[in-house]
């Protein structure tokens, strides 16, 4: 009755589409994403960017002559740790070098980056509710999982320009460039893909996420093997891997081999893969209920078990399986790194920018104990990061709301703040010992050296508990002063500590900046003999600044949302 | 007997704002006080500071005899608290969630655990992630439950239930209540409080603007009268204490403050009432009393 006074025009046009198609919204929800992702997909793209920088300028920089550049190139074609860590040599060209050096780790930041921003924008929207809203709005049925997915593709397209741009910039051939940044985004591209799937498998975010990762780790690990198991070719500068790195997205990317041959069609392959992820997600996705996976949620025990009884139960069972994480990480990394200690002194007659590097950190020693000193800062700092990691989540209990009904009972702050604090310090001295065990053990297995070299090794490790302790010390007094700071503080405390380890001498940092450090007052065992003093020092550091914290979060109110 | 809670003008602010601005609350050992007002009244900011998780700026607070800032662990294992917005540990199962806070407060009685489950109809051995609002709610409830305590202290503990739950957690308030435990039980659903509580403190902008019984606040108020009469009740808008006075045929209708009732009624018995029903205050009414000016403050910008 009250119709016909509308006119015509505006009726059409607000008369909502009947139908619409699986993707209707597709702009608006990808707008929405890229709004609240803006902060977090630069920060991994600068991120990458800075690490792509220094990777291939380091490479560019470091070979002047043709025979420089073939005798790289052939060490990297033969020697094993090269072929796992770097992938297939593709060789004697500035560009392939570069490439090869710089690939495999950008290529997995990349992938992970890829992985988080789907799960984000999928199954975390889900557990979150708000894909719920969502749905219930005129969204089409697949329009957030392509949605995850654009967004992911634009962050690695991005990435993989700015590789490009690198490139471009270290005077390196287009052609090779632009291969090269299609090569890393296209890795990107496919583990978007794989997850898509995942987000429609498991149940929960983490699940998830962790899922692709461990497809990710698979991926690595198949390459790796296929790279192994490759024959060296065209000189001795190129090596042409085994089928394994075939069934692998990451080396995928790798057999683009830029400046070699630029096989673009390796590219086409990996776009075709992930738009296939996709598609087998969309299929997933029409077959499941909102908020659930395929594979079923794992039903629990309906009694806590004895294990979980009391407040230390319960901080062990949030925190073992990072600290089981770490550890198996950890481990594979020190075993790899005791793997190369026979072959430092070869290594290092190829690297001299290394080799500068490790002689000034202990001048006159031999280069295996300079290197195996080296390796134990970097791996000391990568525990302080553990500590950090664990001690962060007193802050993740409380903002997450889980604090309340635990202070609420008969346990005092202090006991609970004990409860996490245990397992950062326990678990950091268990995880060097392992850094330590497994770095020796694999040196003396490699090199048939004497079994007394795991005494040096070992205590090298040890040696970095106490200023692991002092980055943890520093999480604890940020959580009791400024408690919504702790993660930035704590993971910058982290970031500065590797900036000053890894790239000080590079960056030509003053003394007094590094000496902010707790790992520049270490000791560099094996190299030099321990001074107890520094460890002392640090040790107090650590206990004061953690007993103040402590201490102040027992006067503070709780920091919870009202 | 010695009251379980009384705060004598206790303040809390948080930066400018004054989240509690002079609470003077009593409540008596053994009865179930329902603690009233809308959300950011200052009910849960009440709440974390009677169970010392936030400190009071100033003013005094005791529960069960103790400090409850000083004496937090002392004073927990006598009490349970039962939280408004409850969150738990994504990878734990309600049935290891439930033991764990029961074990931290001191102890779970088990046989009590798994009939309160069993009554509130949760199923244990799902993961924490897993559970809905409401489900999440029946875990803290049914942990809060299980313990044996002299005082329960619910922040909104029905909200997400159904109406079945509902009355299964009345049914269970009015179970511990009978077993002579005290329970502080705020809330915005008033006709909750109705049904459980014996008396109410309301709460407006941190401060109590009304405690007592229900019958006690009800006297402050005005009671609704609907009556027939043999002679029409000529001039009765002059009448002092009457209002909203609406006439359909020989029915009136009025509302009268209590301290005119008594005149009120005798006055009208001399026009021959032939049927009178009355009708108390609800707490809604007493309610809108104390929040009347905000709403007609809000009416008028809307306006």
């Amino acid at each position: 009755m009250s119709a016909p006074t509308v006119p015509d025009t505006t009726r059409r046009s607000a008369r909502p589409r009947v139908g619409g198609t699986h993707l209707t919204g597709l702009a608006r929800l990808l707008r929405l994403a890229l709004r609240r992702d803006r902060l977090v997909l630069s920060a991994w793209v600068v991120g990458i960017g800075v690490i792509g920088v220094s990777s291939v300028g380091g490479v560019t920089q470091r070979f002047a002559s043709e025979a420089e550049r073939t005798s790289a190139a052939a060490f990297s074609a033969d020697n094993p740790i090269s072929r796992v860590f770097n992938g297939p040599a593709g060789g004697a060209d500035l560009g392939a070098l570069a490439f090869t050096e710089s690939f495999v780790i950008l290529a997995v930041l990349v992938a992970v980056m890829a992985i988080q921003a789907v799960v984000r924008h999928t199954r975390a929207e889900e557990d979150a509710g708000r894909a719920e809203l969502l749905g219930s709005a005129a969204v089409g049925r697949h329009a957030r999982l392509v949605t995850a997915w654009v967004v992911a593709a634009i962050a690695c397209s991005t990435a993989g320009l700015v590789y490009t741009a690198t490139m471009l910039g270290s005077g390196l051939a287009p052609a090779g460039s632009l291969a090269a940044g299609a090569a890393l985004a296209a890795v990107g591209l496919v583990f978007a893909g794989v997850a898509t799937v995942t987000a429609q498998a498991f149940s929960s975010a983490r699940a998830a996420t962790g899922a692709g990762v461990a497809a990710l780790g698979g991926a690595f690990l198949l390459r790796a093997v296929g790279d192994l198991g490759g024959e060296v070719a065209d000189g001795g500068t190129v090596l042409v891997s085994a089928w394994p790195s075939w069934l692998s997205p990451l080396g995928w990317g790798q057999q683009v081999r830029p400046f070699l041959d630029d096989r673009w069609w390796v590219v086409v392959v990996a776009v075709l893969a992930s738009a296939a992820l996709v598609a087998a997600a969309a299929v997933l996705s029409a077959r499941r209920d909102l908020g659930v996976g395929i594979l079923p949620a794992r039903r629990g025990p309906d009694r806590a078990p004895r294990s979980l009884r009391g407040v230390f139960g319960l901080a062990w069972r949030l925190q073992r399986g990072t600290l089981l994480a770490w550890g198996i990480g950890l481990s594979i990394i020190g075993t790899s790194f005791g793997a190369v200690g026979e072959g430092v002194e070869e290594l290092l007659a190829e690297n001299q920018e290394l080799a500068d590097v490790l002689a000034s950190a202990a001048p006159g020693s031999s280069p295996t104990d300079t290197f195996f000193a080296f390796t134990m800062t970097l791996l000391g700092i990568a525990v302080g990061a553990f500590v950090v990691q664990s001690l962060l989540r007193l802050r993740g209990e409380e903002a997450g709301g889980r604090l309340e009904p635990v202070l609420a009972s008969a346990v005092s702050r202090v006991r609970w703040m004990a409860s996490h604090l245990v397992i950062a310090i326990a678990g950091s001295a268990v995880l060097l010992l392992v850094v330590g065990v497994t770095t020796g053990a694999a040196y003396i297995a490699a090199s048939g050296a004497d079994t007394s070299a795991m005494g040096g090794i070992v205590g090298a490790a040890l040696t970095q508990i106490p200023a692991a302790w002092v980055l943890g010390g520093l999480t604890v007094l940020a959580f009791a002063v400024v408690p919504r700071w702790t993660a930035a503080v704590g993971w910058s405390a982290v970031g500065f500590t590797f900036v000053v380890g890894q790239l000080g001498d590079a960056l030509d940092l003053p003394q007094a900046v590094g000496n902010l450090s707790p790992f520049t007052h270490i000791p560099a065992m094996p190299a030099v003999d321990p001074d107890p003093l520094p460890l002392l020092v640090l040790s107090a550091v650590a206990v004061v600044s953690t007993l103040v914290g402590v201490a102040i979060l027992r006067r503070r109110d709780l920091a919870i949302a009202a | 007997m010695q009251d379980a809670i009384r705060t004598r003008d206790l303040t809390k602010s948080f930066g400018e704002v004054r989240a509690l601005d002079g609470v003077d609350l009593t409540v008596r050992t053994g009865e179930v006080h329902g603690f009233l007002g809308p959300n950011g009244a200052g009910k849960s900011t009440t709440m974390r500071t009677l169970l010392g998780l936030l400190r009071g700026d100033g003013g005094e607070v005791e529960l069960l005899g103790g400090d409850p800032w000083r004496d937090a662990v002392s004073l927990h294992r006598r009490l349970a608290y039962v939280p408004g917005d409850v969150h738990l540990w994504p990878n734990l199962t309600g049935g290891e969630a439930i033991d764990l806070l029961g074990d931290l407060r001191g102890g779970v009685d088990r046989s009590r655990r798994d009939q309160l489950l069993e009554r509130f109809d949760l199923d244990p051995t799902k993961r924490c992630s897993a559970y809905s609002k409401g489900n999440r709610q029946k875990v803290a409830l049914v942990a809060g439950f299980a313990a044996d305590v002299e005082l329960y202290l619910l922040d909104e503990p029905t909200s997400g239930l159904d109406p079945l739950m509902l009355s299964v957690f009345q049914d269970v308030v009015r179970e511990v209540k009978v077993a002579g435990r005290t329970v502080l039980l705020s809330s915005h659903i008033l006709s909750e409080a109705e049904a459980l509580c014996d008396r109410v403190s309301i709460i407006r902008r941190g401060r109590i603007v009304e405690s007592g019984s229900l019958a006690d606040l009800r006297h402050l108020t005005r009671t609704t009268l609907r009556i027939r009469t043999s002679r029409p009740l000529e001039g009765l808008e002059k009448w002092p204490g009457i209002h909203e006075v609406q006439r359909d045929g020989d029915e009136t209708s009025f509302v009268v403050d209590a301290d005119h009732l008594a005149a009120v009624v005798r006055d009208v018995g001399d026009h021959g009432v032939i049927a009178l029903t009355s009708n108390p205050p609800t707490l809604e009414q007493l309610f809108m009393h104390h929040y009347g000016d905000d709403l007609g403050a809000t009416t008028a910008v809307v306006a």
